[in-house]
């Protein structure tokens, strides 16, 4: 670094000296001053990390159909299949007796078209796991519906597998969230 | 004796600071790659500014880096050419180089420790001088003072603002858990991070006056709008409702933002003050009505709704009331940004299952693709409307690729490191 510094001082030593010449008025194009700075310095935010907390046993057991947390949908589709209702039933019997506790569902797309839009495509899944939830019981203020659109894929691969999987509404439980 | 030594040795640090800001920034990550040119590009000289050999070398190359990337103009060679704006050019000369335009300049320190960068901008066949300015900025900003002067020249030959000294903001994503919101040069250089998050960040846009940046931010495990002031780094949430909150557009005149909420069933357009005041519903079609855009009259909202069975743009009053349909060709039209001047707007529109650029002339209700690419995302027009930036995908990289609005120049920016995305394309900066 320093070999370089010192040409680059030298020659600045000599720039420092050098006067600036006047500027004469020519064919109306005067040489007017202002000010080159456009934008002022941009200050940088980290977003803090949400601390996560126990949740009761029965939603992590393995064994417990509670601890199924995913419901897929076909593409294009935004309505609960069939073979979901028992597991939407389950966490609907779990909100319902324990009160206290609340849910976040998050509703996901596959990657294609519009970021905005899947935004609101996504809502439509979480919307539509709510709806069955309060019809089962759960009470309204317990269960929120969001979307993660395609922003948060689980797999990343860009092939119907991966879409597939990705074309999903996901239930959290308070601590989760 | 003593007094003037130190003065000397400080402004030889200043100036050093500055060379060394320079070769940061001529490192700095995205990179821009021209994949197309205008047809008819002036072919313009623009000679080595006079003054210090590094720091002019660095200032003429932004500006011949500037121009050229425009698509407008074809450099021509100034190879051992000595002239600055006090010079009285040789006409002939840069008539037999082939040059319709010639730029000359220079660079010096003044006494303060800041630089000031002149030029001139001369008619080859006219002889006459057309334009001359001097910038002054501090030596950190040197690259500033010379996108001024592109800026400059740019628009005292094509007849219409430059946007050199524009800013952009974009999202990089660098890992499973790295987000960050930059802002940058439109040039891709002097990049600097807003918002660093391990969630994901959409749909930036900046406020009218260039101070802030709406965006989406998912760091509460849903989507919340914030608006962020750039320089001192206060965010304040303007939209965090039960359920989602997104795509926020300001208003022209930065007083209200138009935000996407579902707290009210389905994803419904809403108007709100900038500080989060004032929520006021103005779609009422059930469904899904996103992607809100203010035109410039500040009245109507172009905006998507699934109401007619697909994907299609839409167009109502900032009040409320009927909308009109605006798109009909194919049944995935997306993502509505409209020209600075109102005329035209920009869209995604899926051609033959591709997600490509498409245009529409308001009045006459053409539509012209001007991308040929698969994933064409989030376009943002520059505020002289000549181009539009969006976010596309090449080799499975997201990149920015910017493109002219007759579809022949374009430039593509893009990251090594990771994808970028989410393109939003700042104000002219006062």
């Amino acid at each position: 670094m320093k070999r370089f510094l010192i040409p680059a001082l030298f020659v600045l030593l000599i720039a420092g000296c050098s006067s600036t010449p006047d500027v004469p008025e020519q064919g109306g194009a005067p040489v007017e001053s202002r000010d080159a700075n456009t934008g002022a310095s941009v200050a940088t935010v980290t977003t803090p990390s949400l601390a996560g907390s126990k949740l009761p046993p029965e939603l992590t057991d393995p064994k417990s159909i509670l601890s199924k947390r995913s419901i897929y949908f076909d593409f294009d589709k935004y309505e609960v299949k069939p073979e979901y209702k028992d597991l939407v039933a389950a966490h609907a019997k779990f909100l319902v007796s324990h009160g206290q506790l609340k849910m976040l569902i998050q509703g996901n797309t596959d990657e294609r078209g519009s970021r905005e839009y899947n935004l609101a495509l996504g809502q439509k899944r979480a919307d539509a796991i709510k709806k069955m939830l309060t019809l089962l019981g759960a009470r309204e203020e317990q269960v929120e519906s969001v979307s993660l659109g395609e922003e948060k894929p689980k797999n990343e691969g860009q092939n119907e597998a991966a879409w597939a999987e990705n074309r999903r509404g996901d239930m959290l439980y308070s601590g989760e969230f | 004796m003593l007094r003037p030594l130190l003065k000397m040795r400080w402004l030889c640090l200043v100036a050093c600071g500055a060379l060394m800001l320079l070769q940061t920034a001529a490192r700095a990550e995205l990179t821009i790659e021209i994949t197309g040119a205008g047809a008819n590009r002036i072919p313009l000289a623009i000679a080595d500014f006079g003054g210090d050999p590094g720091v002019s070398r660095a200032l003429t190359s932004v500006i011949r880096g500037d121009l050229e990337r425009s698509g407008l103009f074809k450099l021509i060679d100034t190879s051992g050419a000595v002239l600055t704006e006090t010079t009285s050019p040789a006409y002939d000369d840069w008539k037999n180089r082939g040059a319709d335009a010639l730029a000359a300049g220079s660079i010096s320190s003044s006494a303060d420790g800041r630089q000031e960068a002149r030029f001139r901008l001369y008619d080859v066949n006219k002889l006459t001088a057309l334009a001359g300015a001097a910038f002054v900025t501090s030596s950190a900003m040197l690259r500033a003072a010379g996108h001024r002067i592109a800026d400059a020249i740019y628009e005292k030959l094509i007849g219409e603002p430059g946007v050199f000294s524009t800013r952009i903001a974009y999202v990089v994503h660098s890992g499973p858990t790295r987000f960050e919101l930059h802002v940058a040069d439109a040039d891709g250089q002097n990049a600097q991070a807003a918002l660093k998050s391990r969630e994901p960040i959409i749909s930036p846009a900046w406020s009218p006056d260039g101070t802030r940046l709406a965006y989406v931010s998912f760091e509460n495990k849903k989507p919340v709008v914030y608006v962020h002031s750039l320089a001192s780094g206060q965010r304040i949430v303007v939209a965090n409702f039960k359920g989602s909150n997104s795509a926020p557009a300001w208003s022209p005149d930065g007083r209200r933002l138009a935000v996407v909420l579902s707290k009210d069933g389905g994803s419904q357009i809403f108007t709100v003050n900038a500080d989060g005041s004032g929520v006021q519903r103005v779609s009422t079609v059930a469904g899904i009505s996103t992607e809100p855009f203010f035109a410039p009259d500040g009245q109507t909202i172009y905006f998507t709704s699934d109401r007619g069975g697909s994907p299609q743009i839409y167009r109502t009053d900032v009040n409320g009331g009927d909308a009109q349909r605006v798109t009909f060709e194919g049944n995935y039209n997306v993502s509505p940004r409209v020209s600075p001047d109102g005329k035209s707007l920009a869209f995604i529109s899926r051609r033959e299952g591709a997600f490509r650029l498409a245009v529409m002339d308001l009045a006459s209700k053409q539509v012209q693709i001007l991308t040929d690419s698969n994933k064409d995302e989030s376009p943002t027009f520059a505020p002289n409307g000549r181009m539009i930036l969006i976010a596309t995908e090449i080799g499975g990289r997201g990149v920015l690729s910017a493109v002219s609005v007759d579809g022949r120049i374009k430039q593509r920016l893009s990251i090594p490191a990771g994808d970028v995305r989410e393109p939003a394309w700042g104000p002219f900066s006062k």
